[in-house]
């Protein structure tokens, strides 16, 4: 076990959520082919939901906002050290006929990934939809939980 | 002019005042039987709901669930202000049969046109 408390990695990290979503779809047009590229025009279809993350003696929870999403099409899954969320909001058509007024929410696929801070017990991580707001909750592994020393004093 | 569902009182625009909501993202569409908005109010849950009618002045609230603190935040993105819009609606819109439905923080509106608004077919006798 090492002293030095985590550091956030940038990418991971970014300082505003506003610029964020930005920076993701410029990482995602220099990651991804061209051709994949046109075909799915992301930088039109991006979506980033917002995301907290809290840190408890116990726990790591994460929230992230996903209004009015069928629970089937939410992934979340846990690579290493690293929590992803993913999911696809098909655009519905049943307004194909509808003059549409205004379009603000987005549709199309997400992905958002957060690396954990410490080690989490990957078999015992929960997660929870509710008012389009998932929780996912993900136990520290006793070796992560923050100790308290004794130090006797002769 | 055409009048439409969309058009916004200046509320939100208002300068020196501490903002207490923030604006929900909305989808609206126009049929011919009437108009469908839907509003994202993620942390919403029914009880937080609150739709007013004011002349032809519509005011949807949305009042965030307590969430528990959830230990020392790390990392946050989303805002803790409850949301709030309000829309002047289209004369033709029938008030007294409004429908909402809240579903995972998501807000379905349905305005149904009054009857005698809508187009109608005329036939022409011989």
């Amino acid at each position: 076990m090492n002293l030095i408390r985590y550091q956030r990695p940038d990418s991971v990290w970014p300082t505003f959520g506003r610029l964020s979503s930005l920076r993701d779809e410029l990482d995602r047009l220099f990651e991804s082919p061209w051709a994949d590229l046109a075909n799915t025009s992301q930088l039109l279809s991006g979506w980033t939901p917002a995301l907290d993350v809290y840190e408890d003696k116990e726990n790591f929870i994460v929230k992230a906002e996903l209004p009015g999403m069928k629970r089937e099409d939410i992934d979340v899954s846990l690579h290493g050290g690293a929590l992803s969320i993913s999911g696809e909001r098909k655009s519905e058509t049943k307004h194909e006929d509808a003059e549409v007024h205004r379009t603000e929410r987005f549709s199309g696929r997400f992905q958002r990934t957060v690396t954990l801070p410490a080690v989490v017990a990957a078999d015992k991580v929960k997660a929870q939809y509710k008012d389009g707001v998932l929780t996912v909750t993900l136990p520290k592994t006793e070796e992560a939980k923050p100790k308290q020393i004794d130090v006797s004093v002769s | 002019m055409k009048q439409t569902i969309e058009k916004e009182t200046p509320r939100n625009i208002e300068h020196n005042r501490v903002a207490e909501f923030i604006s929900p993202g909305v989808n609206i569409y126009e049929t011919k039987d009437g108009y469908l908005l839907e509003a994202e109010m993620p942390g919403v849950g029914k009880d937080g709901l609150e739709i007013t009618l004011e002349g032809n002045e519509l005011t949807i609230t949305g009042r965030r669930n307590a969430e528990s603190p959830g230990g020392e935040p790390l990392f946050r993105e989303r805002s803790r202000l409850d949301f709030q819009r309000t829309f002047e609606l289209d004369p033709a819109i029938d008030t007294a049969h409004i429908n909402a439905k809240m579903n995972q923080g998501l807000l379905t509106l349905t305005l149904p046109k009054s009857e005698q608004v809508k187009p109608r077919k005329i036939t022409v006798g011989e």
